[in-house]
């Protein structure tokens, strides 16, 4: 048991992350509602992004930007004292990916709207089938 | 300027989307020129990256100076070399070959078709050339995005085809981009061949495990593998014709590379195949893709669902090839990408004429189309005998390497797979030569009774027919040239160690 919970509470980034992955993956199978579903994707898409910013965080560091010295001479740089930020300028692209994601899936919601009259999965299929 | 090639394969392109967007509003006659020239330069660079290769095996190139593995490095081996200059040449031959049919179903709406058209090519191509694993991930989402957008466009259900579309590509790419993240934390490395430096020393680790799970599973989502093909169908049924003509050859075809290129370039062979020993579950996966690919299409009625169905058994070739992991099944694969992004050009290009000309493509309406449109027939006929396998189309020499792998392997599931769909493809393209050629039944004995209008010669305007007819002989000469491309090309795509 306190093993369990050493593993639960050491690595509480990962766990984070899966649960909130998870979420949005049951809001996209499970709900019918169309907007719930692309809420439920952009969820899914913010756990990965939560999942790098985690990994590049590192205890008792600060943020990359090099003080300079007095009359322009320079400290020694020790990378323990830095956080990695290549995980996060990589979430920025990744950021811009899921808005765009989330863009386009908007777009097509309303274009369905306008065609079905509705958001709802189970009224769409039942026109469809009618046809 | 020859040592840029790898940049102007996607930045012509990218650049261009731009112009062509702008030209939507001012002109709309200029945005096809727009993008013809942007999408010529880009066949053209590739050809020279090809030439390049075949002297000096690899060409890099390092974007903007910075050195691998800080900066992102293009890297173009004999594996990419030969899948550029095939996706540039369908993305440039489809371009040419639907114009008419693009001003006569998007007469307001060219400039953002054309401004997408092009930016899928950039996406595809650059997942191509890039040697960077979360260079991929943007690139993917690039040639995904437009993706969706295209087939939105389309009439019918598109929209929700399309949204569909959106929630399963949305799910592949972010495991893709999970898997990428955990070879991340493992290897402290994006550049995919400083990766596969790193990896040795840790190949018992649990997080490369997991990374090639997630990472496998991403892909196989967005190649449509048969459990998880359920949002291509649909997708392609309702695209535009235009459209669809150019994602149908390249979206799953180029994942299908992605595969390789990580499990042989990143993850290499002797992880991937010897420590891992999936292959045979794998190769049983792709047979049931395989099977029920073929069995699904033949229970559609009308050509471009069938058409996918085809698509996605043809997966199942690709996929289960690769994992028998011997040097024919590999080669097998990969001239399998190149002939089935041949093969399903000329036969979406066909569903387009068809469509330009006839008001659906239900089979009921593709009766009597050998008298009205006989040389686009005659190009689906080609297209179909390449699917089928029949020589000298190319269609029968990667089926041929596969069942020799399949034999090697001892894995005779495979084999006979194969047989069953290629089996199944007759019954499936004979149906429909039957209905075009023979039916209506009944007409000539009541003579006269038959419509004027369907006995007339009435095929697609000639710019649509000549690019056709360059595609339909390209099948064949693919065929015939296929032991130079093998051994001036493939055989150096596969690693040293696969017997």
């Amino acid at each position: 048991m306190v093993d369990l919970l050493t593993i639960i509470i050491s690595k509480y980034n990962y766990w984070g992350y899966i649960v909130l992955m998870m979420i949005g993956l049951y809001a996209m199978i499970v709900k019918k509602n169309l907007v719930k579903k692309i809420i439920g994707m952009s969820i899914f898409q913010t756990a990965i992004i939560f999942f790098y910013v985690s990994i590049g965080m590192k205890k008792n560091a600060t943020i990359p930007i090099i003080s300079h010295g007095h009359d322009g001479g320079e400290h020694a740089v020790h990378a323990v004292d830095f956080i990695n930020p290549l995980p996060h300028v990589l979430m920025l692209t990744a950021i811009v990916v899921s808005v765009a994601t989330l863009g386009v899936a908007l777009a097509l919601a309303i274009k369905i709207y306008q065609q079905y009259n509705s958001l709802e999965e189970d009224e769409i299929d039942s026109q469809i089938k009618v046809k | 300027m020859s040592q840029h090639f790898p940049a102007f394969i996607i930045v012509i392109p990218l650049i261009a989307a731009f112009f062509i967007f702008t030209a939507g509003w001012l002109k709309r006659t200029y945005c096809f020129y727009i993008a013809a020239v942007a999408l010529a330069i880009s066949l053209f660079s590739s050809f020279g990256l090809l030439l390049q290769v075949l002297q000096n095996k690899v060409v890099v190139y390092h974007f903007g100076g910075w050195s691998p593995p800080w900066g992102i490095a293009y890297r173009v081996d004999y594996l990419n070399g030969i899948v550029l200059v095939v996706s540039a040449a369908i993305a440039f031959l489809n371009l040419i070959a639907t114009k008419k049919s693009v001003e006569k179903e998007f007469i307001e709406r060219v400039g953002p078709f054309y401004a997408l058209y092009v930016l899928f090519v950039t996406g595809t191509m650059g997942i191509v050339v890039t040697g960077d694993a979360f260079n991929l991930y943007v690139l993917l989402e690039i040639a995904s995005l437009t993706g969706y957008a295209l087939i939105g466009m389309g009439t019918e259900h598109a929209a929700l085809a399309s949204l569909n579309y959106v929630f399963m590509g949305t799910i592949g790419a972010s495991f893709y981009l999970l898997g990428i993240g955990y070879l991340y934390i493992a290897t402290g490395s994006l550049n995919m061949f400083d990766i596969a430096s790193i990896l040795p020393n840790i190949f018992q680790s649990n997080v490369v495990l997991f990374a090639f799970v997630i990472c496998l599973t991403g892909l196989f989502i967005k190649m449509a593998l048969f459990p998880m093909h359920t949002w291509l169908p649909n997708a392609y049924t309702y695209s535009p014709s235009p459209a669809i003509s150019l994602i149908a050859p390249l979206t799953t075809k180029v994942m299908v590379y992605v595969m390789i290129r990580i499990l042989l370039s990143v993850f290499t062979p002797s992880f991937s195949f010897k420590s891992m020993a999936v292959n045979t579950s794998f190769v049983w996966l792709a047979v049931i893709a395989i099977v029920v690919g073929s069995i699904l299409a033949l229970s559609q009625q009308s050509l471009k669902r069938m058409l996918s169905y085809v698509m996605i058994a043809e997966i199942g070739y690709m996929v289960g090839g690769f994992w028998l992991a011997n040097r024919a099944g590999i080669t097998g694969a990969i001239l399998h990408i190149i002939n089935d992004a041949a093969m399903t050009l000329c036969v979406f290009l066909v569903a387009g004429n068809i469509l330009y000309r006839v008001p659906g493509d239900s089979f009921d309406n593709l009766k009597g189309l050998f008298r009205k449109m006989p040389f686009s027939m005659g190009a689906f006929v080609v297209g179909a005998l390449s699917i089928i396998g029949v020589p000298p189309t190319c269609g029968f020499f990667s089926k041929w390497y596969l069942i020799t792998g399949g034999i090697a392997a001892g894995h005779y599931g495979f084999v006979a797979a194969l047989l069953f769909s290629s089996l199944v493809n007759v019954v499936l393209f004979f149906r429909i030569f039957e209905i075009g050629y023979f039916e209506p039944f009944g007409d000539l004995h009541i003579s006269g009774s038959m419509d004027e209008e369907e006995k007339t010669f009435d095929d697609a305007p000639l710019g649509m027919l000549v690019p056709l007819m360059i595609v339909a002989a390209g099948l064949i000469v693919l065929g015939i040239y296929t032991d130079t491309l093998v051994t001036k090309v493939i055989q150096f795509a596969i690693p040293g160690g696969i017997s």
